[in-house]
């Protein structure tokens, strides 16, 4: 199969996922959207590795799962700290630190 | 023990005083630690008696000992260390401090009694002593400013040891200003030797000046000049002098030791110290003694009308301390000295009568209100009276020998060295006029009241006021105590005066033409290098000399004794002649509104210009500016901060998609 599906299908989740991250509020899916953009940045990798025979690819796909592990790790425990403390969950909400 | 060993035991034993004082104030009582004062002068004393026996042990051409207890480290290959010069002339002079100090320490002991800050004035006394020491003793120009700082200081925090005073406390800070423009003239002559000479102590200067140097060559000349800064500001000598008579807002000890017999003399022996250096710049030495030729002849003329006692006193310390420098300075080393030491014994002597008189009165110095203290105050009045003959250059007393070698001296010399014996012998009438117008008017008249409750047994005991601005004040501390002392009613005080009236009565027989001359032969191995040292008058100069001076006494004498005892309205008629001349001396011929105009007013000035438009336009300016840009800068850049997050994202995504759409557009 041509690699250029793989592209199109990566292109597409990548910009669900910005698009999410961009419009919704709720830190929750906005780290979802985030998992979704890393995710279709590894399908390519994938895609690329298969086609090009090598594995490079792969390495770098397993290295964006332990960020992405690591980053979902940091953002829900913010998430339940915020929740804990009974603030807002929104990330409009959050600007405390504006200049 | 060597004669450096007493060297160091002199300087030791004051610093030691000052220091048990000062730590022990809680622990002994008043009296202990003025005896504490008077014993570490005392011992200095007899150690400068062994550093004398020590040195005349010695033949004649080896009588200069150096001792060095510490070196600081050269650098560029001249030396400083702290080292001292045993010589006859620190030995003659380390004497003369120590002596007089010590009996105006015994004075202290009474005069001081009720003051509560009895310990404090001992402790500075102490402390004054040892600078002043440290200053004739130091073996180099280094140690000298030392010195010469240090008694600044003392003199200072003496000035103005009542410190809640505040006419006291300013006379201190404007003495110590004005004695601070003379430091600075001595610490550049100091720099100029060194970087001309490589060296500090006395006796290498010495010996490589005149390798160094043309005679009036302007690098010496101006060296001189600035040693003469120095000299002239602790020595009072005109245009430096006002601050003198302001510092008779100290204690009456402080003014006999300090403003009298030791710090002010501190400039003749600089000139005496430095001689091979003034040798070689006859101009600044030339300079030298006019202006002490001028000092001596204003002084005196503003002594005859000033009528605050002491400040009468003050100005005839600035005048006599003038002919001690026209001495020095025209090669009358002998007889400059001579004067220095006479002038310690009879002007302390006076001081302390004054102090006794001061204290009779309350505290009040105005001599309109004195008068008829004969009876009151038989023993103040015979040895102030000892004092003014001696001031007066009476024939016989110390100030007779001392005063007529000095113009005696510039007589033989000649030339334009005349007209220093002139203007020398006029000024002694001045002064014997002076002398007996304190005596007339204080001792003699109508009898005050203040003399007339003395007689009955009742000594003054008026309100607690300063005396310069009348203001009210307490007994405490910071302002003088509530007892006052006077002489008939104290030993101490007695004894201090009566040692110094034998000095002021005898000591001149130590140096009379054609008799004996002892100082002449012990300073010998100090100043035979100096050709001018060779001149002497001869005996028969000396005599006439001798003779003009005490027709000169006595006619001045006369002249007091008519106006003030015989036709005592005498003077307010001349008053009403000469009153333009009056007022002219009794301003004391505005140097004080010439300083004012000259250097105060315009540094205030430009100080208010400073403050008004450097630093309210210039300076503020360019921080409003500095402020503004950086403020407006910060705004730009602080709207982009908003805290959105999803606006964060926004700026990163289009980022990337920019960088993307750059290389994509880059690549085709």
């Amino acid at each position: 199969m041509d690699v250029s599906w793989y592209l199109v299908l990566s292109a597409l989740l990548f910009s669900v996922g910005a698009f999410g991250v961009l419009v919704r509020r709720s830190p929750l899916v906005i780290l979802l959207c985030l998992e979704l953009m890393l995710n279709s940045a590894n399908l390519a990798f994938l895609a690329f590795a298969r086609s090009l025979g090598d594995q490079d690819g792969q390495i770098m796909a397993m290295m964006v799962m332990v960020v992405a592990a690591c980053e979902v790790v940091v953002g829900l425990g913010l998430i339940v700290a915020m929740y804990r403390r009974r603030l807002p969950l929104d990330v409009d909400e959050a600007r405390e630190l504006h200049g | 023990m060597s004669g450096t060993t007493y060297g160091w035991l002199v300087l030791a034993f004051p610093l030691a005083g000052s220091i048990t004082i000062g730590l022990t104030f809680k622990l002994v009582s008043a009296r202990t630690a003025g005896w504490i004062g008077v014993g570490s002068i005392a011992l200095a004393f007899l150690a400068a008696i062994g550093a004398l026996v020590e040195l005349l042990s010695l033949p004649a051409e080896e009588r200069e000992l150096t001792s060095v207890l510490y070196d600081y480290g050269g650098a560029a290959g001249i030396p400083f260390d702290l080292g001292i010069l045993v010589d006859p002339l620190s030995v003659y002079m380390a004497l003369v401090v120590s002596g007089v100090s010590m009996m105006i320490h015994v004075y202290s002991v009474g005069y001081m009694g009720g003051d509560r800050g009895y310990h404090r004035f001992f402790a500075y006394l102490n402390f004054f002593v040892f600078s002043m020491l440290l200053l004739v003793l130091a073996g180099n120009f280094v140690l000298l400013i030392v010195g010469w700082a240090f008694v600044g200081y003392a003199s200072y925090a003496l000035v103005s040891f009542w410190y809640r005073r505040e006419t006291a406390t300013k006379a201190g800070m404007k003495a110590f200003v004005i004695n601070v423009i003379g430091d600075i003239g001595l610490v550049f002559a100091a720099i100029l030797l060194i970087k001309e000479l490589g060296a500090t102590e006395y006796l290498a200067v010495f010996e490589r000046a005149p390798e160094t140097f043309t005679t009036n060559e302007w690098t010496i000349v101006a060296i001189c000049l600035l040693l003469l800064v120095g000299a002239f500001a602790k020595s009072a000598q005109i245009p430096l002098h006002t601050w003198l008579p302001d510092a008779m807002e100290g204690p009456t000890p402080v003014s006999a030791l300090i403003h009298a017999a030791t710090m002010v003399t501190a400039g003749v022996y600089l000139i005496a110290r430095a001689h091979p250096l003034f040798g070689l710049a006859p101009t600044a030495a030339d300079i030298s003694a006019f202006v002490g030729l001028v000092t001596l002849f204003l002084a005196a003329t503003v002594a005859m009308v000033v009528t605050d006692l002491k400040r009468i006193i003050a100005y005839s310390t600035m005048s006599q301390v003038g002919y001690m420098v026209v001495g020095v300075s025209i090669g009358a080393f002998t007889g400059g000295l001579f004067h220095l030491m006479t002038h310690a014994f009879f002007k302390a002597l006076l001081f302390m009568g004054a102090g006794s008189v001061i204290a009779a009165m309350a505290n009040n110095q105005n001599i309109d209100d004195m008068g008829g203290f004969r009876k009151s105050m038989p023993f103040t009045f015979v040895l102030m009276t000892i004092g003014a003959l001696a001031l007066a250059g009476f024939t016989g007393t110390a100030g007779f020998f001392s005063k007529d070698e000095i113009l005696a001296y510039a007589a033989d010399r000649g030339g334009i060295y005349w007209s220093f014996a002139i203007g020398g012998y006029i000024a002694a009438f001045f002064t014997a006029f002076y002398a007996f117008r304190i005596i007339f008017r204080v001792f003699y008249g109508e009898k005050c009241e203040e003399a007339r409750e003395l007689e009955g047994g009742e000594l003054a005991h008026g309100e607690p006021v300063n005396p310069q601005d009348g203001e009210a004040e307490d007994y405490d501390v910071g302002f003088p105590g509530e007892e006052h002392h006077i002489a008939e009613r104290s030993w101490p005080m007695r004894a201090g005066m009566a040692v110094l009236g034998i000095g002021a009565l005898f000591a001149g027989y130590i140096q009379v033409p054609g008799v004996d001359a002892v100082l002449e032969h012990f300073f010998e191995p100090v100043f035979e290098s100096s050709p001018l040292f060779e001149i002497v008058p001869s005996t028969l100069d000396s005599w006439i000399g001798l003779a003009v001076g005490s027709v000169v006494s006595i006619t001045g004498i006369a002249l007091a004794y008519y106006l003030y005892i015989v036709a005592p309205g005498a003077t307010a008629r001349i008053l009403e002649r000469f009153r333009g001349l009056h007022r002219m001396l009794f301003n004391k011929y505005w140097f004080d509104e010439l300083q004012n105009a000259l250097v105060y007013r315009p540094v205030i000035a430009l100080g208010r210009f400073a403050n008004n438009v450097v630093e309210r336009y210039l300076v503020q300016g360019i921080v409003v500016v500095a402020r503004g840009t950086a403020t407006g800068l910060g705004d730009i850049v602080k709207a982009a901060q908003s805290g959105f997050i999803r606006s964060y994202a926004m700026f990163v995504l289009a980022g990337v998609v920019g960088l993307a759409l750059y290389f994509l557009i880059a690549a085709s």
